[in-house]
């Protein structure tokens, strides 16, 4: 039951990224182009997702605890690190050189090309580089 | 600037879509929908009892936008090609193998990328997500300034 619940999570986020025009670079790199021809569609899709789940977790949050899970798990942790900042930016060079962030890239395999294939792989290799430094 | 409203229209209602998956996983399992640390986590540490679920939701993931392909009916969103679902990389391999090493590193070490930190971080006011996702909006901002108007030279 838990997979089938992931499984509608992940199709619903697919669904989304794919009808938003996410799996697009093109489009995310014209929301970053704030000095050339201005694409504001990541701005719609981004405040339409903000939104409706600041609204959504506050009535989940209402139950004790998940449907089929004994706990909410939730990052705890409220202070500014160098980790967190440092590697947002790194993320942020990667994100404007490509107009991939990992939920687009990944839901783009349907459409694979071969600087994707790379783009990904190449990600892969980043997650666990992470982990040791 | 060109306003499309087809185009906003449907950021918008995929927007409302991602929205909804988030809250569907808390929900459901009481679990964050970022990409980075389901997929990431999954792949470098497989962690024993807490993989099935990842699986499901990339399999979810992978299978929404080839079903609105499979669909046809033109509900895709890809700027110039109007219905057509997966849009063409901006770079070459060299770039991509690049870039896709910042961007594993960076949610690596950040904790989180677009929708980790910005579509269920803001919905939380978490002041770490809030944080983050300033930083690498204005990163990536400043990233595709330097290669389209400073190297590239384009307007």
């Amino acid at each position: 039951m838990r997979s089938v619940m992931a499984y509608i999570a992940g199709l619903l986020f697919g669904l989304g990224l794919a009808i938003s025009g996410m799996t697009d670079p093109a489009r995310v790199l014209g929301f970053l182009d704030v000095a050339g021809d201005w694409d504001p569609t990541l701005m719609f899709v981004l405040g339409g997702a903000v939104v409706t789940n600041f609204v959504g977790y506050r009535l989940a949050m209402r139950r004790p605890n998940p449907l089929f899970a004994s706990a909410f798990q939730l990052p705890t942790r409220r202070d500014l690190d160098g980790r967190l900042l440092g590697g947002a930016a790194l993320f942020g060079v990667g994100w404007g050189l490509s107009g991939y962030c990992p939920g687009p890239a990944f839901a783009s395999v349907s459409g694979i090309t071969l600087p994707l294939a790379a783009m990904l792989a190449a990600m892969i290799v980043g997650w666990f580089i992470a982990r040791r430094v | 600037m060109t306003v499309d409203m087809t185009a906003s229209l449907h950021g918008l209602i995929g927007g409302v879509l991602i929205g909804l998956s988030a809250t569907w996983l808390m929900i459901t399992l009481g679990r964050i929908a970022g990409i980075s640390g389901i997929l990431g986590t999954l792949i470098t540490a497989r962690p024993k009892g807490d993989s099935g679920w990842r699986l499901a939701f990339l399999l979810g993931l992978v299978s929404g936008p080839a079903l609105v392909i499979l669909a046809g009916g033109g509900l895709g969103n890809v700027a110039g090609q109007a219905g057509a679902v997966i849009g063409a990389p901006a770079g070459g391999v060299a770039t991509m193998l690049v870039a896709g090493l910042l961007v594993g590193v960076g949610t690596g070490i950040g904790s989180g990328c677009t929708s980790g930190h910005g579509v269920c971080g803001l919905a939380r006011l978490s002041p770490r997500s809030m944080a983050a996702t300033l930083v690498f909006l204005a990163v990536a901002i400043v990233t595709v300034f330097v290669v389209r108007h400073v190297i590239g030279g384009d307007a």
